[in-house]
């Protein structure tokens, strides 16, 4: 197979319908269909009101990617599809796609997992990845600090959260401050208006935690302790100050993000971090995790942020190294898992 | 010309490979009156209500495989379009529009609960399995729908179907809830036969009418509740 194998991806683990074509590491296309706006109303993610948008938009999204990238689906050579993890029925509009196309077309199919994919879609901006790098994977569904020994066959997990993700914890805050849905760019924006003035707290950051929970994350603690910040405000009469209120707690976020990653950088002698996931696009996480970056010397990757949100293009980049590598395709009966594991890499 | 026969609105995922041609003197037309003639080849058909995903492209890869035709023979999609649980039909539409979109063939959607009244004289109540002890249902006559597809509980189904004359009653649905009903059930098919939904499609198929889209028939909204009032972290 070549070297720069040319792959169409398929995404819909969850409220994106996304379709990326790639050559080798050159993004060629990158069409996204979201259904956000519909699960605006509803403060988070509704899975039947996803699956039924996926459905409508997946081949419209498929034509997009393939006019956007100049190819026909007959010029293809591999499929990938995120099998999971994610939400099951969305999972399997997408899964059910691939598997047609792949038989329509006669084209290998691969099965991938969408954490890996959030990993291998920095490949697009900044060439291949430095083996082993370290990972860290943040969205609205998973917090997780990985070891990447090869993106086809090799990701260890460090840690991960162990209750919300830090994107659920946007979200959750968020419509404690009347913000709406989704969270993150919300809270971005209103803390850019103001700085941080109250300590809230650090979750698994304390000796006695770090024993145990070193790469762990833990953000329910933090969430719980805005709220009752907020609370106290409103029953005492005064004003909210969002600006703060958001400043504050983002850093808290942050800052327990990027020390946890830059410890499993420095402990594993590991000199390249890769940050991918939906909260990667966040300011403060890109401009905290530089500065630390820099000051111990790691070599700090971080896609831009229409890459680090869900979308196809970083399924067809995973798609594509296990390709270049030789990896062996999914069969047509390959099943979705909503629960996969990091290290399962493919089905 | 090939057919491809799809089905995903019951726990039988169905595939199956059809030829429909002009009819002629060994070849019967399908419906009276009907110039056309369709005959299926090789069908595939697993019950599992979770296997959707899993089990259907195979079984199409087998149908094509079992009459050595290969993909790009196909000539036209037909794909029962429910209603029947959202998830397992979503993989059969899917499937479907994909397939149809890749190798540049029309489409044709069927009304699953229509292929049990297929060739049925008389006044017959269909009714597939709804879950959340539901069914979905539609009465016809001589094979017309006369009312549905609905979604409803059994016992308010037995009303509706005495009201519009049923005799008898088929599908899993049926059989499933036949106490509640008050009509004899039929004990076959119990699933949608391929046969039965190329027939309703032919003429379709035979004249090349336009590729139609594949819309499902869900016939319920998404379970959704908007938040009223946001809960509090500490007792007030």
């Amino acid at each position: 197979m070549t070297a720069q194998p040319l792959v169409l991806g398929i995404e819909t683990s969850c409220d994106e319908t996304g379709v990326g074509i790639v050559r080798g590491h050159t993004l060629l296309a990158n069409a996204v269909a979201s259904s956000v706006a519909e699960h605006a109303r509803y403060g988070g993610v509704v899975p039947e009101v996803a699956s039924r948008a996926h459905l409508e938009a997946m081949v419209p999204t498929v034509h997009r990617a393939l006019a956007d990238a100049e190819v026909a689906l007959a010029d293809i050579d591999a499929i990938a599809v995120t099998a999971g993890p994610g939400l099951a029925g969305a999972l399997l509009v997408g899964v059910a796609a691939a598997k047609a196309y792949a038989l329509a077309a006669g084209k290998p199919l691969y099965g991938v997992n969408h954490l890996a994919a959030h990993v291998a879609v920095d490949t697009l901006e900044h060439g291949a990845l430095p083996e082993p790098a370290i990972a860290l994977l943040v969205s609205g569904g998973h917090s997780s600090l990985l070891r990447v020994d090869s993106l086809a066959d090799g990701i260890v997990p460090l840690g991960s959260t162990l209750d919300d993700a830090a994107g659920e914890a946007y979200d959750k805050v968020a419509r404690v401050l009347g913000m709406g849905f989704p969270g993150g760019p919300a809270i971005d924006r209103a803390a850019s208006e103001g700085s941080v003035t109250i300590a809230f707290p650090r979750g698994l950051t304390a000796a006695r935690d770090l024993r145990e929970h070193r790469f762990d994350f833990s953000f329910s603690g933090l969430k719980t302790a805005v709220a009752r910040w907020v609370e106290a405000r409103e029953r005492a009469g005064e004003p909210v100050p969002l600006a703060e209120v958001s400043a504050s707690f983002q850093e808290a976020v942050c800052d327990v993000l990027t020390a946890k990653a830059v410890d499993a950088c420095r402990t594993s002698g590991i000199t390249t971090l890769v940050i991918g996931g939906g909260v990667a696009a966040n300011s403060r996480l890109r401009a905290l995790a530089a500065e630390r970056c820099a000051r111990h010397g790691i070599d700090l990757r971080v896609p831009r942020p229409g890459l680090c949100t869900d979308n196809g293009a970083m399924v067809a980049a995973l798609g594509s190294q296990l390709v270049a590598e030789g990896a062996a395709p999914g069969r047509l009966d390959l099943p979705t898992n909503s629960a996969m594991r990091v290290d399962v890499i493919t089905v | 010309m090939l057919v491809l026969v799809l089905d995903s609105a019951t726990p039988a995922v169905t595939a199956a490979l059809g030829r429909v041609e002009p009819a002629a003197g060994d070849r019967p037309p399908t419906i009276d009156g009907n110039p056309w003639s369709a005959t299926i080849l090789a069908r595939r058909a697993t019950v599992d209500a979770r296997a959707h995903g899993e089990r259907l492209a195979p079984q199409i890869d087998a149908v094509l495989g079992e009459a050595g035709a290969k993909p790009g023979d196909l000539g036209a999609i037909v794909a029962g379009i429910g209603p029947g649980p959202f998830t397992g039909l979503r993989v059969g539409l899917v499937t479907a529009t994909a397939l149809g979109d890749a190798l540049g063939i029309p489409t044709y959607p069927v009304c699953t609960l229509d292929a049990f009244a297929v060739g049925r004289p008389g006044r017959v109540l269909v009714a597939t399995d709804a879950r959340r002890r539901e069914i979905y249902w539609a009465c016809y006559a001589d094979g017309v729908r006369l009312a549905g597809p609905e979604v409803s509980k059994p016992v308010e189904v037995a009303g509706r179907a005495a009201g519009l004359g049923a005799r008898q009653a088929v599908g899993d649905g049926a059989l499933r809830y036949a106490d509640q009903l008050d009509l004899p059930v039929l004990a076959e098919p119990r699933f949608p036969q391929p046969a039965a939904m190329l027939s309703l499609a032919v003429r379709r198929v035979g004249t090349g009418a336009p590729g139609e889209p594949l819309i499902p028939l869900y016939l319920r909204r998404p379970d959704t509740t908007e938040p009223v009032a946001r809960k509090r972290a500490a007792p007030q």
